[in-house]
């Protein structure tokens, strides 16, 4: 008992204080920025392995960006990866981030659903489905719940039953053999509900996109309330993202 | 002429140079190599020829260093083949691989069974929702099932108990839920970048593992010496990995034997070590690190300034919740004796990795079959002989302070950055080449075959989870059901390495 007290204080303070305004340490690749520069536009195009980057005017999707970084080293004086982990939002065009263009990720409180401000926005209960999940962003989402990032504390929490949850969060591309399990899970879970897409996996395949492999027909069918893009998703995209989805909406 | 040829790890040859033998001969030579338990399986599967299907088995020999690869050539009509299976179990699952994928029917193989439901499987009516689940006719006996949907934040797996009141008697385990077609991917994406972004997707839990894997196997087909820096970091990456996989473990086994402060404690040190592969290379999970000829973030002497200071502040908070939970006894009440796996059981299955060692089996490819700086560490593998949940607790632990040696050893002298580095030349033509390396969990193998033009023709994975599911099912096997969340995060086994 005096042992378990002991390392308790050794431990000291470990949670993040503010989770919206805390800066992530080192190089962390989150929202690009990309200058009017020319450069070899047919150069940075293919170099892309997901597709991600288009022309006219030159944007990258984060929705389907790995984030693998190679065009901002083979073009640094275009495309540059900045600290900004606030890239999660409701609105798929949002996602596409275009040459000159500065502006923040933000989510358009227009888009919000009334009932997501009504119930959700002091307690929000989430069921994880990994379909075709490589375990990176699994693991993301359990750090949201360690002591560092601490995302009890606003309410949200991952819970074991569909049938005690408020919204689902699917990682992976979505394969052909979790495409029955999903929609199962999804059906369980009582109204209403939403649905957030975590990783890039989840939002465009990915690096799977085309594969033989997958049915993402559930997408086609259902609503998305959010988009949190990511190869893993760090924690405080996720955090910050599900925040604003349900404090946004006024009234 | 010879039945095999010998190789080492990471060594490139010639398809040709693979002798091809008549199956039985394949067959009793691979099946008796094993009777030496220095040998053991690291890779057997099938491709598809014109009109044939060529069967590859390669046992690695960790004594001698030595990778032994032999072949056969089969019609798929004969369809009555004897089985390896039925002499040595280990080869249980690749058979298991070669009859779902090609239809090959085994006469004599004890188990049968599909092993992902993979999108080119040959039987397409067979579908994950009719998997054939061994049956009990009893009034006494209740089968559970689990999944693939689980409680946790974890990934989809099934699994159907057959218990007698609270008391396990079998546990079978069907997977296949996160089948993304990822060997299919390697050959239908042509660019090197999108292979090697598919390589640290393959289990995003082990990044440095099976991305090391596919960048060895890569340069050594194109005839690339990576340079010593590059090298460092792989190392170096595998060692870190190691570290913050085992540190959540240990994070996990807590949270399932409900002592929180081991759990909140073990959960946060890994932190600060995720958070270093984020100032080293802009990723927690080391994503964009390791790439095939090059790498974009130099280990400076200032990054090995901060990680020296990062195991300085971590080594005595580490040591003080270990010394804690090794002497608590609600807690080793839990662990000890609880899942175990027999040596007898370990070298029958082919155990590897964590799964092997703490059986009493000295395997580990640092040792055995090393590869880059390994080659210099003389590395002695953690050996446990218990093979009980608490055996693979005390291994992570033991196995965290070795790597955390290594490391410092490693850090007084990072390498000077190579400028002008050459480029990889294209893939040589008709060629085979197999990679080890002991990730975390353990032995991860990646073989690759190349057509004429040096395209690749074929790309197989094998994860260690492969090998050490059935350790699990064994493992829990007169336990009591509750005691199954503890088994099973002592494993901590692959889905998407198993399914790819």
């Amino acid at each position: 008992m005096i042992g378990n007290i002991k390392i308790l204080m050794h431990q000291g303070k470990q949670y993040i204080p503010d989770v919206t305004t805390t800066e992530v340490p080192g190089i962390f690749r989150g929202r690009p920025e990309i200058s009017t520069e020319p450069v070899d536009s047919i150069a940075l195009v293919d170099l892309c392995p997901t597709d991600a980057i288009r022309l006219n005017p030159v944007q990258i999707d984060l929705g389907k960006c790995v984030f693998c970084g190679e065009c901002a080293f083979a073009f640094p004086e275009k495309i540059k990866f900045t600290l900004d982990y606030k890239i999660a939002t409701n609105q798929r065009e949002s996602l596409i981030v275009k040459e000159g263009e500065y502006n923040n990720i933000i989510l358009n409180p227009d888009l919000i659903r009334e009932e997501i401000a009504k119930y959700f926005s002091g307690s929000l209960k989430l069921r994880q489905v990994s379909a075709g999940g490589d375990n990176s962003c699994e693991l993301e989402l359990n750090a949201c719940g360690n002591v560092n990032f601490d995302m009890g504390r606003f309410g949200i929490e991952f819970v074991a039953s569909p049938r005690h949850a408020d919204g689902i969060v699917i990682t992976g591309p979505i394969t052909e053999n979790m495409a029955e399990p999903l929609q199962i899970c999804y059906d369980a879970i009582p109204h209403p509900k939403i649905i957030i897409l975590a990783g890039t996996d989840a939002i465009s395949g990915g690096i799977f996109a085309g594969s033989p492999a997958l049915n993402r027909s559930f997408l086609n069918n259902h609503k998305i309330d959010l988009y949190v893009p990511g190869n893993p998703i760090h924690p405080l995209t996720f955090i910050n993202g599900v925040l604003e989805l349900i404090r946004k909406r006024k009234g | 002429m010879s039945d095999y040829i010998a190789i080492k790890n990471n060594e490139t040859i010639l398809l040709e140079s693979i002798p091809v033998l008549r199956y039985e001969d394949f067959l009793s030579f691979n099946t008796s190599l094993l009777s030496n338990e220095a040998n053991h399986c690291v890779h057997y599967f099938g491709y598809p020829l014109p009109d044939k299907l060529k069967l590859i088995c390669c046992i690695a020999n960790d004594e001698e260093n030595t990778i032994l690869i032999s072949s056969s050539e089969i019609k798929v009509e004969l369809n009555s083949l004897p089985s390896f299976s039925a002499q040595h179990l280990a080869f249980h699952i690749f058979e298991r691989e070669i009859h779902e994928n090609f239809g090959v029917a085994y006469t004599d193989h004890p188990w049968l069974k599909p092993v992902r439901y993979a999108f080119d499987r040959a039987d397409r009516n067979s579908t994950i929702g009719q998997y054939p689940f061994y049956q009990i006719n009893s009034e006494e006996l209740h089968e559970v099932g689990v999944g693939p949907i689980h409680a946790g934040v974890i990934e989809p797996g099934h699994f159907r108990f057959i218990c007698n009141g609270e008391q396990i008697l079998h546990l079978e385990i069907q997977l296949g839920y996160q089948h993304r077609g990822i060997e299919n991917l390697f050959v239908r994406k042509k660019k090197l970048l999108q292979r090697n972004i598919l390589a640290e997707s393959i289990a995003g839990d082990t990044v440095a593992g099976h991305t090391t894997a596919f960048v060895n196997l890569w340069e050594s087909l194109c005839g690339y010496t990576a340079d010593d820096d590059l090298q460092y970091a792989r190392t170096l990456a595998l060692e870190l990995e190691r570290i913050a996989i085992h540190t959540g473990d240990l994070s996990a086994i807590c949270t399932d034997i409900a002592y929180q402060l081991g759990s909140s404690v073990f959960g946060r040190l890994r932190t600060p070590v995720i958070n270093f592969f984020q100032v080293w290379c802009g990723n927690r999970m080391a994503k964009g690190l390791i790439r095939a000829g090059k790498n974009h973030f130099h280990f400076s002497g200032e990054l090995a300034d901060q990680l020296r200071k990062l195991f300085d502040d971590f080594e005595p908070d580490y040591q003080e919740m270990w010394n804690e939970i090794k002497e608590l006894p609600s807690a080793l009440a839990r662990l000890e004796k609880t899942g175990v796996v027999t040596h007898e059981q370990a070298v029958s299955i082919g155990a590897v990795g964590m799964t092997a060692k703490t059986a009493g089996i000295k395997r580990d490819i640092r040792a055995s079959h090393p590869h880059d700086l390994y080659r210099q560490f003389n590395h002695q593998p953690i050996v446990k002989h218990h093979g009980d949940v608490y055996s693979r607790t005390q291994i992570r632990n033991e196995e965290i302070l070795q790597s955390i040696d290594y490391i410092r050893e490693m850090i007084k002298n990072p390498p000077d950055v190579h400028i002008n580095r050459p480029p990889l030349s294209p893939p040589k033509p008709d060629s085979f080449t197999l990679s080890l390396t002991e990730g975390w969990r353990g032995e991860i193998c990646h073989c690759a075959i190349t057509n004429g033009n040096g395209e690749l023709l074929h790309y197989k994975i094998k994860d260690p989870s492969m090998h050490n599911w059935l350790a699990l099912a064994l493992a829990v096997r007169n336990n009591e059901i509750s005691d199954f969340p503890i088994c099973n995060k002592s494993f901590d086994l692959s889905y998407c390495g198993h399914d790819l």
